[in-house]
């Protein structure tokens, strides 16, 4: 009984033979957004600290942030935010064992989804 | 041929000891975030673009400057705490363990430097 074999059990079928499904699409993204924004928090840290050196470092780093590609990077990162932090609401549900049923839970994905969307736009709208 | 037996070997491995504590930090930290966030996005979202003068004067005030340094902070505990899970997902051995302390110096690193400039701008 204690010599338990590791490493040389069979292997479930891998994720290639898998359609892709609804839940397992905006888990991924979850991951995705949430380390895809460490990218925007660097640049945001880099503004602070030019902010906080001297008027000329910070024309430097605010002509970036505010450049078209700073407004790119910040406004993917914006959805991002929003999709990270819809899809954690998620979890916190889904922590207490609610929603896990998959006609539900794809509910839910679908409102992290179109949620993020549209609280992207009305940001860019208020700002 | 192990002469242990399955609750020997089982003994102070994983969650017998603090098993939940990182999945307790990031709930945690993620509720913080859910109201830091949204403050956040819009305190610094509405003075992006101003002038120099105008930014040093609005990190000035306590409230947009608390906010700013608690999200910077808690933000990137959260992801230390998250991208330390993504990297124990796909990497292992001496890599892994090289990667995590990257990841920790870069994580506490920015936070430190965010919250230094953040001082020096409230003060």
């Amino acid at each position: 009984m204690a010599d338990v074999n590791r490493g040389n059990r069979p292997l479930s079928p891998h994720l290639s033979i898998y359609r892709p499904q609804l839940t397992s699409m905006t888990s991924i993204l979850t991951r995705i957004t949430g380390n895809a924004m460490l990218i925007a928090s660097l640049l945001i840290v880099w503004w602070f600290l030019a902010a906080a050196t001297s008027e000329s470092y910070f024309a430097v780093a605010n002509g970036f942030l505010t450049s078209w590609f700073g407004d790119l990077v910040l406004f993917f990162s914006l959805w991002g935010m929003w999709y990270h932090t819809l899809a954690g609401v998620r979890h916190l549900i889904w922590d207490n064992a609610i929603g896990l049923e998959i006609k539900t839970a794809e509910k839910m994905g679908y409102a992290v989804i179109g949620g993020s969307i549209v609280l992207t736009l009305l940001t860019v709208i208020i700002i | 041929m192990a002469f242990l037996t399955d609750r020997k070997r089982a003994t102070g491995m994983g969650s017998a000891k603090s098993g939940t504590h990182h999945f307790w930090s990031m709930k945690v930290s993620s509720v913080a975030l859910l109201f830091l966030v949204p403050v956040f996005i819009f305190t610094f979202g509405g003075i992006l673009g101003s002038s120099y003068t105008e930014v040093t004067a609005y990190f000035a005030r306590p409230f947009p400057a608390i906010v700013a340094a608690l999200t910077i902070l808690v933000g990137f505990k959260h992801f230390n705490d998250g991208a330390q899970v993504l990297i124990e997902d796909y990497v292992h051995g001496l890599m892994q363990k090289v990667l995590i302390i990257v990841l920790t110096c870069l994580s506490y690193g920015a936070a430190a430097v965010g919250v230094f400039a953040i001082a020096k701008l409230a003060l």
